[in-house]
């Protein structure tokens, strides 16, 4: 759907592999047991992300913590249901709710120096790396699109985006990058 | 464009991420079957209009998703405080004449 939109020496603009997404509301009582089932601690301050493995890679997995009791978990796809089914053995004893949200969202990667700056054309966050430092996930919006934006690196930024709407963000990067180049 | 602090996130955030959500500190009468139609109605529809210092419930719809309440000045725009739902309304948040009666120092 990207190819070839967002392509420049200062960003580039990837679609992620197909993915496996959970919405985990749980707790702070679950998380110990959520961590340990899943096979990654989940982030307990707001607004970070955690990740071990390569994207889409078998083992892969990411835990952004984006509301007080809400973490995007989001793993390959092949391992969504036996990942869904260890962390529903693992929460049998507490209040929790795991709704499995895969399609509702396209993932993007939007990496090179520039990726702040071209964000900026719809975001109005700060990405300077006091304010929004690498590590940090958060939802936003891009114009008028809601997006979740998580901060790998300073020039990497992971995208989640619903998908319905994801040609409209893609549509909107690309115009704003005709301004960077 | 406004800043507004979250007071779950704790950061200030850009106004367009939030949503107004009507005045804050309404209380629900009830039992329903003893509550008259005039308790009733002003619990849905009558609310006051101060200049000034009003106390709202905002959502943070575009970020942690979670409701919380500010005082915000009605003429200047200015956000004084904002805390999270549940928690009383700071005293210091409002001018004396402004509170109700039976907090006023």
């Amino acid at each position: 759907m990207v190819d070839g939109f967002v392509d420049t020496p200062r960003f580039r603009l990837i679609e992620a592999p197909p993915l496996a997404r959970f919405v985990l509301r749980a707790p702070d009582a679950a998380l110990k047991a959520a961590g340990k089932a899943y096979g990654l601690a989940l982030p307990e301050g707001l607004n970070q992300g955690a990740s071990h493995g390569e994207r889409g890679k078998p083992g892969a997995r990411v835990a952004l913590h984006l509301g007080p009791d809400e973490w995007w978990l989001i793993v390959p796809e092949a391992e969504g249901p036996e990942v869904a089914a260890a962390l529903e053995a693992a929460l049998a004893s507490h209040p929790h709710s795991l709704v499995e949200v895969s399609h509702r969202q396209v993932g993007f990667v939007l990496e090179g120096e520039g990726a702040a700056a071209l964000l900026n054309a719809g975001c109005p966050l700060d990405f300077s790396e006091q304010a929004f430092p690498p590590g940090m996930a958060t939802r936003s919006l891009f114009h008028r699109v809601g997006l979740m934006i998580w901060r790998m690196a300073p020039g990497l930024f992971r995208l989640e985006i619903d998908r319905t709407l994801a040609p409209y963000f893609v549509t909107a990067l690309a115009e704003a990058a005709k301004d960077h180049s | 464009m406004l800043l507004i602090r979250c007071p779950w996130c704790g950061m200030d955030r850009p106004e367009i991420e939030f949503r107004h959500a009507g005045a804050a500190h309404i209380t629900r009468p009830g039992p329903p079957d003893r509550v008259s139609d005039e308790e009733w109605a002003a619990f849905l529809y009558l609310r006051d209009n101060p200049k000034g210092r009003v106390a709202e419930r905002w959502r943070h719809v575009h970020g942690c998703g979670r409701f919380f309440n500010a005082v915000r000045d009605t003429v200047t725009d200015v956000f004084v405080v904002t805390y999270r739902a549940g928690e009383p309304r700071p005293p210091e948040s409002a001018p004396p004449e402004t509170l109700p009666p039976e907090t006023r120092p």
